[in-house]
C-alpha cells in the first residue's frame, strides 16, 4: 500500500446522510428518496455525503457550486450531457453491467413467466388431458418459481460488483483530475467544503448504473417480451398490454413528478423561511436565550410551521395522482384483455386455454414499471451531483507542465523572481504586478503586507501552483516553466496556514514528507519544531491519532506538526505562508520565532502580516496591492517612514500592555 | 427495530388517525384484490369452457371495472392521507423538538450538536414521508391481506390454503433470522464503507499538502487500490446479506408455483373446478406480495424511525432544575460574587474552572484575561445561567444565582459573545432581540453608541437590510458592532463580553473598544480581554488560570 494515510481512518458518523442535501430545493421528491442513504446502509454501499458539519456548511457549499453547474460552458464545449459522461465512464465495466441487466430482465421474466405458465397450465388442465401433456408446463413453473430468486441474487451481486469497480475508477480519476487543478484551479476549494461536496458528489452519481440502469433496462426488456408473447397471441390484447405500460411506467411517474415539482415549486419559500428559522432557534440558542428573546422566535417558527402544512395539505390532493394512475392502468390493462379475449375466444381467433393467458399476463407484467418512478427520482439527483462533479474537472488547468521537462538542477539552489505578473483567473486583476524578488542560498526573507496583497499568490508561483504571466521565475537560471512541477517542489516546500493533517497518527502524518524516516529523525524535527515534549507526554506518543482534519490537536500543535513535516522533508528553499494564521497573538508571536530558529540557514521565504520577530531576517519585502512597495532589513525599515513603520507601530500599539 | 413506535401515537395524535384509516383502506384493499380475482375467474371460466360472449358478461365486467376503480381510489385515498398526515407529524415534532431544545439550554446545544439537530428538524425529519407513505400502509396490508386471501383461498381449495399457511409464516421468520445475522455484518460492512469514503475525502482534502511532498500522485493509485480491496471484502459479505433476499423471493415464487402445480394436476383429476382453480392461482401472490413489500421497505421504516427517535430523546432529556425566585436584587447596588466555583465538563479530566472566586462590585469593569481553555467563556457561561457550577455558588447579594429564575435574572443582562450570531431578519430585527417594543429612534440611537449607525446606512437598505444566511454579508466588526447595539439598546445594569475585539482588523478594533467604553459607563461589566488595548478599559485585570493547555 503506497498511502500513508492509511484504511484506519476513523468513522465518520454516518448520521448525516441527509446533510449533503440538506434544505437543497427539494421537497417531497426528495424526501421520497431519503430512502437512499438507508438503503445504501442495507446494500452495504457508500452513497451521499456523511459530513455531517451542519446545515449551513452544507448550504454555503451547494450555492456556488450549483450555480457553476447551471452555467457550465465548459461542459457544453466537451458535448454530451453529464449523464451521457457518466455512462461513458461504465465502460470498463460495461460487460458485467450488461449482464446484471440480463439477470435481472430474467428475474423480472420469471414472475411473468411463472403467472403465464401457470394460467395456460390451469386452463389446459381444465380440459382432463393426460397428465403427460402438462409435464413441460409442470417443469417450467418450478423453474420459473426458483429462477425468480436466483437471478435477482445474481442481479444485485454483479450489479454491485460492477458498481464499485466503476467507483473505483472514477474516484481515481476525479482524484487525478482535481491532482492537477489543486490548489490554484479551484481557489474556492479553499474552506474545504467544494471538496466536500465533490466527494460526496461522485458517490452519489454510482446510483446511476444500480439505481436506475439496472431496472430501467430490466423494465425494457421484460415489459418489452410480455406486449410481445400477448402481441404474438392477440395483436388487440398487446397493443392494450403496451398502452397500459406506458401508462404506468411513462405517464404515472411524470405526472408524480410534475406534482411534487409544483408543491414544491409552492412551498419553497415558506420551506426556505421556515429552515431558516429552525437554524436560527437552534445555532442563535444562546442569544435567545440571553436576551430573553426565544419564546417569540418559538412562536414565529410554529406559525410558519402550520403555514407549511397546511400548504402541504392543499398539495396532497394532486401528490396521490401518480399512485391512483397506476392503479388503474394495471386494472384496466387485465379488463381490456378480457373485453378483447372473451370475443376472439368465441371467434375462435384465441385457443381458450390462452384467455387466462393473455388476462393474467398484465397482472405480473405490471410489476416491471413499479421500480420506474424511483428511478426516475434518482436519475434527477444523479444529473445534479453529475453536473457539479463535472463543472468542476472541467475546470481550466492552472499550470501545464511542459512535454519535455528540464531536469532539475545540482544544489545550491537560487530561486529569483524578476517583474513577475500572476492573477488567479484570466482576465481578473493581477495579484501580483510586477514582483522581484532574490533567493539566493541561505536567505532569509519576509514578505509582509495586508491581506490581499499577493503574498499567497507568490509562493503558488514559486511552488508551480499557478503560472506567471509575464516577467521570469527561475531557477539557477532556468525558467521555472521549464522544469516538471513535482521536480520544482522537490527544491520549494511548503509550510502554511491551511497545511492539511491527515486522520492517521502524529508520526505518519510527520512521515508523509519522507516514508523511510526513522521514530528517532521524526523525534528530531518534532524537537526542532518545539513539540517533542508534548508528543512524550502523550500515552501514545507517536502514534496517538490527530482526528478528522486534525480536531484532536489545538490549532499551535497543527502548525507545529506541520512544520516538523517540512523540515523532514528537508527542502532546500523553504515557504512560511501565515504559519500562525488563526492563533492568538501570543501563540503566534512564538510560533513565528520558534519557525525562524527552526530554519536558520536554509533559504526561507517566510509570508506573513505580523511584524514581530522579523529582526531575524535578512530582507522583508512589504507588498501592497501586488507590487513591492518597499524592502529592507527591519531596523533599516523602520528607520524611514513608510508603509512598513505604520504597519509596526499599529502592532506595536495594540500589543503594549500586560497580557 | 420494531416496525412502529408508540411514541409516535403519543405525541403525534394525528398518527391515530391515520393509522384507522390505514385500516379502513387495508380491508378495502383486501375485499377488492379478493372481488378482482372472483370476477377475473368467473369471467375467464365462463368464456373459455362455458363459451359466455361479451353480452353475456356484462355484469361482471362492469363489476371488474368498479373494482379496478375502487383500487385506484383507495390508492389515492391513502397517498392522499400520507400525505397529509406526514405533514401534520413532521411539524409537530418538529415544534416540540425545537421547544424542548431551547428549553434544555445553550449549554445542552453547544458545539456540533446545534449543527445535528438543526439537519435533524428540517431534512432528517423528511424520512417520515417514505415511513407514513409506504411503510406503515403496507405494513397494515402485511396483516390483513394475507389473512384475507388466505381465508378465501381456505374456503375455495384447502390444500393450496395449507400449502399457503405453511410458507406464509416463513417469510417473515427468516427475513427476522437471516436479516439479523446478515445486519450484524452488514453494521460491520457500513462502518469500513464510511471510513472508505472517509478516506477518499481525506486525501481529496489533503490533496494540495500531498502535492508539496511530492505525494499526489502516488495516491491515485492508492485510491484505486483502496476501493478494489474495499470491493473484494464487501462483495464477501453481501454474498450473504443478499441470500435473505434470495430465501425471501424464492420462499414467495416457490410457493406460488407449488399452489400452481398441485391445482393443475387437481383439476386433471377433476377435484376442483376451473373457477376455483384460476381464483387460488390469482390469489396466492397477493397474499405474499405484501409481506415481500414490507421487506423492501425495510429502509423507509428504519430512516424514519431512526428520525422519530432521534427526536423523542430530545423531546424525552430530562430539563435541569432550575430556581422560581423572581425577585431579583438590583444589581445596580449589590456585588456579585463568586465563591469557589467549579465547573467540570463530561468527558474531560481537568475540570474547565476551578474553585474560582472573584467579587465584582456595583460599576465595576473587570477584564479576565489568561490563556486560551482557562475557563473565561465558562465563567461568562456561568454567569449567564447556562452552565451551572458543579460545586461553590454565585451570589447577587445575598442571593444565589441558582435560586432565581433564569429569565428574571437574565432581563438583568446583556451580553456580547465572541462571534455574534446574526438572525435571518432586517438589521433592526437583530438590534431589538432584547426590546422587541423598542422604537426606530431608540434603534438608531443604540446602533450610533455602537459606532453601527454609519456603516447600517451605507447598507442598499440601511435597517431594513436583511441579514442572517441569506442576507447581506457583514464583516466581523460590522457584526460585532450590530451585537453591541443589541447590548446598548438592551440597557441592562450587568453587561458580560467576551473576547469583542477577537479577529478584527485595527479599524474595527479601535470602534469597538471605543462602543464598548461608552457601554460600560454606568454598569457593572465583566470581559473577557485576549487584547491589552481592551483590558486598559477595566478598573481592574484578573487572570484566569484554569486547566492549561500544554502547548500554544
Amino acid at each position: 500500500m503506497t498511502s500513508i494515510i492509511g484504511v484506519g481512518a476513523p468513522a465518520r458518523p454516518a448520521e448525516a446522510a441527509a446533510a449533503a442535501e440538506t434544505l437543497g430545493p427539494g421537497g417531497p421528491t426528495e424526501a421520497t428518496h431519503g430512502a437512499g442513504p438507508a438503503d445504501a446502509r442495507r446494500d452495504g454501499r457508500p452513497t451521499e455525503a456523511r459530513r455531517a458539519d451542519g446545515l449551513a456548511k452544507a448550504r454555503r457549499a451547494d450555492g456556488p457550486a450549483e450555480a457553476r453547474a447551471a452555467d457550465g460552458p465548459a461542459e457544453a464545449a466537451r458535448g454530451g450531457g453529464p449523464v451521457l459522461r457518466l455512462l461513458a465512464a461504465a465502460r470498463p465495466a460495461g460487460g458485467r453491467l450488461a449482464l446484471a441487466a440480463l439477470c435481472g430482465a430474467l428475474a423480472l421474466g420469471s414472475g411473468v413467466g411463472l403467472m403465464a405458465t401457470s394460467a395456460w397450465l390451469i386452463s389446459r388442465a381444465a380440459q382432463h388431458p393426460p397428465v403427460l401433456v402438462l409435464m413441460v408446463a409442470i417443469v417450467a413453473v418450478r423453474a420459473f418459481g426458483i429462477g425468480r430468486g436466483v437471478f435477482r441474487y445474481a442481479e444485485r451481486l454483479i450489479g454491485h460488483d460492477a458498481t464499485f469497480r466503476i467507483l473505483a475508477d472514477l474516484r481515481a480519476r476525479v482524484y487525478e483530475r482535481l491532482e492537477r487543478l489543486v490548489p490554484a484551479g479551484l481557489p474556492d476549494a479553499r474552506g474545504g467544503d467544494l471538496l466536500g461536496r465533490l466527494v460526496a458528489d461522485v458517490d452519489a452519481v454510482q446510483d446511476l448504473y444500480l439505481r436506475v440502469l439496472l431496472p430501467a433496462a430490466a423494465a425494457v426488456l421484460v415489459g418489452g417480451a410480455s406486449v410481445g408473447l400477448a402481441w404474438s397471441l392477440l395483436p388487440s390484447a398487446g397493443v392494450l398490454l403496451l398502452a397500459g405500460l406506458l401508462l404506468a411506467g411513462v405517464v404515472a411517474p411524470w405526472l408524480s413528478a410534475t406534482a411534487s415539482r409544483r408543491a414544491e415549486h409552492r412551498t419553497a419559500d415558506l420551506r426556505g423561511e421556515l429552515t431558516a428559522h429552525v437554524v436560527d432557534v437552534l445555532q442563535g440558542a444562546p442569544e435567545l436565550v440571553a436576551y430573553g428573546a426565544a419564546a417569540d422566535r418559538l412562536a414565529t417558527a410554529a406559525r410558519l410551521d402550520d403555514g407549511l402544512t397546511r400548504a402541504s395539505a392543499r398539495s396532497s390532493a394532486t401528490a396521490g395522482a401518480g399512485a391512483a394512475v397506476t392503479a388503474l392502468a394495471g386494472g384496466l390493462a387485465v379488463w381490456g384483455a378480457l373485453v378483447v379475449g372473451i370475443p376472439a375466444v368465441r371467434s375462435g381467433r384465441l385457443d381458450g386455454t390462452l384467455l387466462a393467458v393473455i388476462t393474467l399476463l398484465p397482472l405480473a407484467a405490471f410489476e416491471v414499471v413499479a421500480g420506474l418512478p424511483l428511478a426516475a427520482q434518482q436519475l434527477q439527483r444523479v444529473r445534479r451531483s453529475a453536473a457539479r462533479v463535472f463543472a468542476v474537472l472541467d475546470r481550466e488547468e492552472p499550470v501545464r507542465d511542459p512535454a519535455v521537462p528540464v531536469a532539475l538542477p545540482e544544489p545550491p539552489y537560487t530561486l529569483r523572481v524578476s517583474d513577475v505578473r500572476a492573477r488567479w483567473t484570466p482576465g481578473g486583476p493581477y495579484a501580483l504586478d510586477g514582483v522581484s524578488l532574490d533567493l539566493p542560498p541561505g536567505r532569509r526573507c519576509a514578505v509582509v503586507g495586508p491581506s490581499g496583497s499577493g503574498k499567497t499568490t507568490l509562493t503558488a508561483v514559486l511552488l508551480r501552483f499557478l503560472a506567471y504571466e509575464s516577467g521570469l521565475v527561475t531557477l539557477n537560471g532556468v525558467d521555472l516553466s521549464e522544469f516538471a512541477g513535482d521536480d520544482v517542489r522537490r527544491v520549494v516546500g511548503l509550510c502554511g496556514q491551511d497545511a492539511h493533517l491527515f486522520d492517521t497518527t502524529i508520526g505518519e502524518n510527520i512521515r508523509l514528507a519522507r516514508r523511510s524516516a526513522t521514530d528517532e529523525e521524526i523525534r528530531d524535527v518534532l524537537r526542532r519544531a518545539r513539540l517533542l515534549d508534548w508528543v512524550e507526554t502523550l500515552p501514545r506518543g507517536l502514534d496517538t491519532r490527530v482526528g478528522e482534519e486534525g480536531a484532536q490537536v489545538s490549532g499551535g500543535q497543527r502548525q507545529r506538526i506541520a512544520l516538523a513535516r517540512a523540515l523532514l522533508a528537508d527542502f532546500p528553499v523553504l515557504l512560511l505562508d501565515e504559519p500562525a494564521e488563526h492563533l492568538d497573538v501570543a501563540t503566534a508571536d512564538e510560533l513565528t520565532a520558534d519557525l525562524l530558529a527552526a530554519t536558520e540557514g536554509r533559504t526561507t521565504l517566510l509570508v506573513t502580516h505580523r511584524l514581530a520577530g522579523l529582526d531575524a531576517v535578512d530582507e522583508i519585502v512589504v507588498l501592497d496591492a501586488g507590487r513591492v512597495v518597499q524592502r529592507g532589513g527591519h531596523a533599516d525599515l523602520l528607520a524611514r517612514p513608510g508603509p512598513y513603520r505604520a504597519m509596526w507601530a499599529h502592532e506595536r500599539r495594540h500589543d503594549d500592555a500586560p497580557c | 427495530m420494531r416496525p412502529f413506535d408508540p411514541r409516535l401515537l403519543r405525541y403525534a395524535r394525528t398518527t391515530r388517525a391515520y393509522l384507522a384509516l390505514s385500516v379502513i383502506l387495508g380491508a378495502a384493499t383486501a375485499g377488492l384484490v379478493i372481488a378482482q380475482a372472483t370476477l377475473l375467474a368467473g369471467l375467464i371460466g365462463d368464456a373459455f369452457l362455458g363459451g359466455a360472449s361479451l353480452a353475456a358478461s356484462r355484469t361482471p365486467l362492469l363489476l371488474l371495472l368498479a373494482v379496478v376503480a375502487g383500487r385506484a381510489l383507495v390508492a389515492w385515498l391513502q397517498e392522499v392521507a400520507a400525505h397529509r398526515t406526514s405533514a401534520a407529524v413532521k411539524s409537530r415534532l418538529r415544534g416540540l423538538l425545537l421547544e424542548r431544545a431551547v428549553a434544555l439550554g445553550p449549554r445542552w446545544l453547544s458545539g456540533e450538536r446545534s449543527g445535528e439537530l438543526a439537519t435533524l428538524a428540517t431534512r432528517g425529519i423528511d424520512a417520515l414521508d417514505a415511513y407514513f407513505s409506504r411503510y406503515l400502509p403496507q405494513l397494515v396490508l402485511a396483516v390483513l391481506v394475507p389473512a384475507a386471501v388466505g381465508a378465501r383461498i381456505l374456503f375455495g381449495d384447502w390444500p393450496s390454503a395449507l400449502t399457503v399457511a405453511l410458507t406464509l409464516p416463513l417469510i417473515p421468520i427468516f427475513a427476522i433470522l437471516v436479516g439479523l445475522a446478515a445486519q450484524r455484518r452488514m453494521d460491520r460492512q457500513w462502518r469500513t464503507l464510511s471510513l472508505l469514503s472517509g478516506h477518499f475525502l481525506d486525501v481529496v482534502a489533503g490533496l494540495p499538502t500531498l502535492k508539496v511532498f511530492g505525494r499526489a500522485k502516488a495516491q491515485a493509485r492508492a485510491i484505486r487500490e483502496v476501493t478494489g480491496r474495499y470491493r473484494t471484502e464487501t462483495m464477501a459479505s453481501l454474498r450473504v446479506a443478499f441470500l435473505s433476499a434470495l430465501v425471501l423471493e424464492m420462499l414467495s415464487t416457490i410457493s406460488v408455483a407449488l399452489v400452481a402445480v398441485s391445482i393443475g394436476l387437481r383439476l386433471v383429476d377433476g377435484e376442483v373446478g376451473l373457477r376455483t382453480a384460476l381464483l387460488v392461482l390469482v390469489l396466492a401472490p397477493e397474499a405474499y406480495l405484501p409481506l415481500r413489500q414490507v421487506g423492501a421497505q425495510y429502509h423507509a421504516s428504519v430512516e424514519g424511525l431512526t428520525a422519530a427517535q432521534r427526536i423523542f430523546e430530545v423531546i424525552e432529556t430530562p430539563l435541569p432544575r432550575h430556581g422560581a425566585r423572581t425577585d431579583v436584587p438590583d444589581p445596580a447596588a449589590t456585588p456579585l460574587r463568586l465563591e469557589e466555583v467549579t465547573v467540570a465538563y463530561e468527558g474531560r479530566d481537568e475540570p474547565a474552572l476551578d474553585g474560582f472566586s472573584l467579587v465584582v462590585r456595583p460599576g465595576e469593569t473587570v477584564a479576565l484575561t489568561g490563556p486560551s481553555g482557562s475557563g473565561k467563556s465558562t465563567l461568562l457561561a456561568v454567569l449567564l445561567g447556562f452552565v451551572r457550577p458543579d460545586a461553590g455558588r454565585v451570589l447577587l447579594g445575598g442571593t444565589d444565582l441558582a435560586d432565581l429564575d433564569p429569565d428574571a435574572w437574565r432581563s438583568r443582562v446583556a451580553w456580547v459573545p465572541q462571534r455574534p450570531y446574526l438572525f435571518a431578519g432586517t438589521v433592526a430585527d437583530n438590534i431589538r432581540l432584547g426590546r422587541p417594543g423598542a422604537t426606530d429612534d431608540e434603534v438608531r440611537r443604540a446602533a450610533r453608541d455602537a459606532f453601527a449607525e454609519e456603516f447600517v446606512d451605507a447598507l442598499p437598505e440601511g435597517f431594513g437590510t436583511p441579514l442572517g444566511e441569506r442576507g447581506t454579508g457583514l464583516s466581523a466588526g460590522q457584526r460585532q458592532r450590530i451585537a453591541l447595539a443589541r447590548a446598548f439598546l438592551r440597557d441592562a445594569p450587568i453587561l458580560l463580553l467576551d473576547e469583542p475585539t477577537s479577529g478584527l482588523d485595527a479599524e474595527s478594533e479601535a470602534a469597538v473598544i471605543e462602543a464598548v467604553r461608552r457601554l460600560a459607563a454606568g454598569r457593572t461589566v465583566v470581559l473577557v480581554a485576549h487584547r491589552p488595548a481592551l483590558a486598559d478599559l477595566a478598573d481592574r485585570v484578573v487572570r484566569v488560570e484554569g486547566a492549561l493547555e500544554a502547548v500554544a
